[in-house]
């Protein structure tokens, strides 16, 4: 193997591995953090079914957001199913061996890397004219967007123009990477850009703004069902505190005693 | 100190958004707290000297307590959907009033502090250090959040910069930086029972003026009861309910409809106070310990019912916390919880709004109302932030939004909502909520209120709208205020049980008229 696929293979499991333990550990700090009171916002959902109903209306169309700015909802959309179609097609990388007819379907999955590319450009746009929103941005937002925009329009130069690369020679080193079978990579720098960077962004996705995709999951404003009357809801450390009596009435507050 | 001078902003006939004018709003921030009123409540009575380490600490461990601060903290993308959504922004153009602004003056530290990205690499990531500027800007704009939710609303992942407010404000307290109007009124409230720190001798005083004064309007001897143990019904009510306009307006309203139903009800003399600004203060002990004191009189008093009167975050400490926190509703832990579970009549929410019983009695028929007497105006309703994101009423989806504008529907014939993106869920604040209504934070709270009134203006315009009704102590108060600031007449907003109250038609009590009338022939045949 060149040196330079054993560059990429390497960076491929350090930078799984530093997503995989990273993210692993931020759902448990998550998951462990009580949320000790009922704060659901308004529509509020008043059972678990309608939760669930609008978790999965937040994550797949993105209410809330829809409701808020059409534009940034416009581009956020695109983009994002524009990525989940990709994602999807690019598992025939990773399929090790012949693969499944289902794939065909996928094949025009291929064009979503226009709405994806369309979406990040839209709102790098908004990022860099928009005043309210220019406030508000560090560098590192800039930067997620632009590491984004240049995976999606490497990817796509090498689908749609004369630049295409070795498609088997890539199934070859993406199979290979889960099968540990691991074999040489194509060298031409479009791909190498892609995936470097794709790389880059797999292991900063646990200490980045990019936990807004566990974080949907756990916010108490939308995944709370508003039933307080009915159920009582108490977090772990305020039980403690009632059993031992932490809070009391009696207890200080000048005149009172 | 001279308040300063500002301009009233102007009321289009569309709201747009501001070009930015940084530091227009920069300045001290609202009163002071001192010694005498943070060391009841526990906190340092002025800024410590190692404020730096304690404020760090302090933020690690809510951090830690509060799912919700963690998962804001981390989530945020700055796509900026909530720019434009404060009221406080619309009204003042200062960026740091952009919620996700607001919410980095803290995220920038927990960044710096915190996290990977932020120790090693702050610029790139925005992270800060929490030095004086920064703890400065902490007490300022954070007190210019009145904890509306209405950012949360519009937020991809439903981020909640009143809970970033509420941290930051328990930090501030927690190095002896506190606000002086909340933390003085809770002194007050946990030692005498109410906010307006009114013994019993004065409440009942108060009490019987009213019930002289309806009598005399009336006469119907309506009854404000005090510390009738046994009653029924427990009412907690906001305690500028009992003084202040319009809000005793209100008060009145709930005594005629309790007259009307038949139904025994109290208030308490120890626990006099709906209001609780443990919330606003960010602190679960203090906002646990005022929702003890109800508690307490609740099993004291041996009612079956809890009611809260007009009072919009008093309805969310209530509907949303209260089971949490003391154990009215279900499911209690402790020995007085139980106790009280078992006291309590489960055929009945618990607690209930007073619009959920004036509601029911309405639906029921029970309540006969002349309509005309309302005929003179015409009659908007103002959803108050607390009551409409952060709680429900009637147990049915949006019930918030419904229940109130049934009630003032079946006492008024004239009604008209204002503009949809104003109202429900996404009602824009009245400016002075929050633990806000203060005479030092005039220039946020008017500025602020731009917003409510331009949909006011717009109503008034198109369809004469003259009254403004609404369910809370602080939007009643603070609308008498900044009404006239707009060109309106400060008279206007008015309860939404005052509409029920000017509408209601009273029969006399005709078993309390022959009990009497036996009565006296008693006494004369004896
Ligand atoms: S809408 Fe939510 S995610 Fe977007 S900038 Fe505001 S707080 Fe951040
Ligand atoms: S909670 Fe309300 S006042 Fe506070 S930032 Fe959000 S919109 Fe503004």
């Amino acid at each position: 193997m060149s040196a330079i696929s054993i560059f990429f293979t390497a960076l491929f499991y350090i930078s799984l591995i530093v997503f995989l333990v990273g993210m692993a550990r931020k759902i448990y700090q998550f998951w462990i953090t009580p949320a000790p009171l009922k704060i659901p916002t308004a529509p509020t959902q008043l059972t678990q079914t309608g939760v669930v109903m609008r978790m999965a209306r937040e994550v797949a169309l993105f209410e809330s957001l829809f409701k808020s700015n059409k534009w940034i909802w416009l581009f956020g959309w695109l983009f994002h199913i524009g990525l989940l179609l990709v994602l999807l097609r690019h598992l025939r990388y990773f399929w090790p061996g012949d693969l499944p007819e289902i794939f065909l379907l996928m094949q025009p999955f291929k064009y979503a890397a226009f709405a994806m590319v369309i979406g990040l450009g839209g709102l790098l746009a908004r990022r860099i004219f928009v005043q309210r929103i220019r406030y508000i941005s560090a560098p590192s937002d800039y930067m997620m967007l632009l590491m984004l925009l240049i995976i999606g329009i490497s990817g796509a130069v090498m689908t749609f123009t004369q630049n295409h690369t070795d498609v088997l020679m890539v199934k070859e080193f993406a199979s290979g990477l889960i099968t540990f079978d691991w074999s040489n990579l194509p060298t031409e720098t479009h791909f190498l850009v892609h995936i470097l960077l794709v790389f880059v962004l797999m292991a900063i996705f646990p200490i980045s703004k990019l936990l807004h995709v566990p974080g949907v999951f756990f916010s108490p404003t939308r995944n709370q069902v508003d039933d307080a009357r009915k159920k009582r809801h108490i977090s772990p450390w305020a039980l403690q505190q009632e059993q031992e009596h932490t809070v009391r009435l009696e207890q200080t507050l000048g005149k009172d005693e | 100190m001279a308040a300063k001078e500002f301009d009233i902003p102007e009321l289009p006939t569309y709201i747009e958004i501001p070009e930015l004018k940084e530091g227009v709003m920069d300045g001290e921030g609202p009163f002071k707290s001192s010694e005498e009123f943070q060391e009841p409540l526990g906190f340092p009575g002025e800024k410590i000297d190692n404020w730096q380490e304690v404020a760090i600490a302090k933020m690690g461990e809510l951090k830690s307590k509060y799912r919700s601060v963690q998962v804001f903290l981390d989530s945020c993308v700055k796509c900026g959907a909530c720019t434009d959504k404060c009221h406080y922004f619309l009204g003042s153009s200062d960026p740091k009033n952009m919620p996700v602004a607001r919410q980095d003056l803290f995220r920038s530290v927990y960044r710096r502090h915190f996290t990977f990205a932020g120790k090693y690499f702050p610029k790139l990531v925005g992270a800060k250090e929490l030095d004086d500027d920064m703890l400065d800007d902490w007490y300022n704009y954070f007190h210019q959040c009145s904890q509306c939710r209405r950012c949360s609303v519009f937020c991809p992942y439903g981020i909640d910069t009143a809970e970033i407010s509420m941290a930051a404000r328990e930090v501030l307290d927690a190095v002896g930086l506190g606000q002086k109007y909340c933390n003085q009124i809770l002194g007050k409230a946990l030692t005498v029972g109410n906010n307006l720190g009114l013994p019993e001798p004065a409440l009942k005083d108060t009490l019987l003026d009213l019930e002289e004064e309806i009598e005399e309007e009336t006469g119907v001897a309506v009854k404000y009861p005090l510390d009738v143990k046994g009653a029924e019904i427990l009412l907690i009510t906001p305690s500028a309910d009992f003084f202040a306009e319009p809000h005793i307006d209100g008060l009145i309203g709930y005594g005629k409809v309790f007259h009307q139903d038949g139904v025994s009800w109290t208030m308490s003399s120890y626990a006099s106070e709906g209001a609780n600004f443990g919330m606003f203060i960010g602190s679960y002990d203090v906002m646990r310990k005022a929702a003890l004191r109800i508690r307490k009189a609740a099993l004291d008093l041996e009612v079956s019912r809890v009611m809260v009167g007009e009072c919009g975050h008093a309805w969310r400490v209530a509907y949303s916390f209260w089971n949490t926190l003391s154990g009215v509703g279900a499911g209690a832990a402790d020995e007085f919880g139980q106790k009280l579970q078992d006291q309590l009549d489960h055929r009945y929410p618990q607690p209930q709004h007073i619009i959920e019983y004036t509601y029911d009695l309405i639906q029921k028929g029970e309540l006969e109302f002349n309509k005309s007497e309302n005929d003179d105006r015409t009659v908007t309703f103002h959803d108050s932030c607390n009551v409409a994101r952060a709680t429900n009423m009637g147990g049915i989806s949006g019930g918030q939004f419904i229940l109130p504008r049934e009630v003032i529907k079946a006492v008024c014939n004239n009604y008209v909502d204002m503009e949809r993106s104003t109202i429900k869920e996404s009602t824009f604040c009245c400016g002075g909520g929050g633990g806000l209504l203060t005479d030092d934070l005039m220039e946020i709270r008017v500025k602020g209120a731009m917003p409510r009134m331009q949909a006011l203006k717009e109503v008034e315009k198109t369809d004469g709208v003259d009254t403004l009704a609404a369910i809370c102590a602080i939007c009643k108060s603070q609308f008498s205020k900044v009404l006239p600031k707009f060109d309106f007449d400060p008279y206007m907003i008015v309860s939404v049980h005052q509409l029920v109250s000017d509408a209601i038609v009273m029969d006399k009590p005709q078993t309390d008229d022959s009990d009497a009338a036996d009565d006296a022939e008693e006494e004369t045949t004896e």
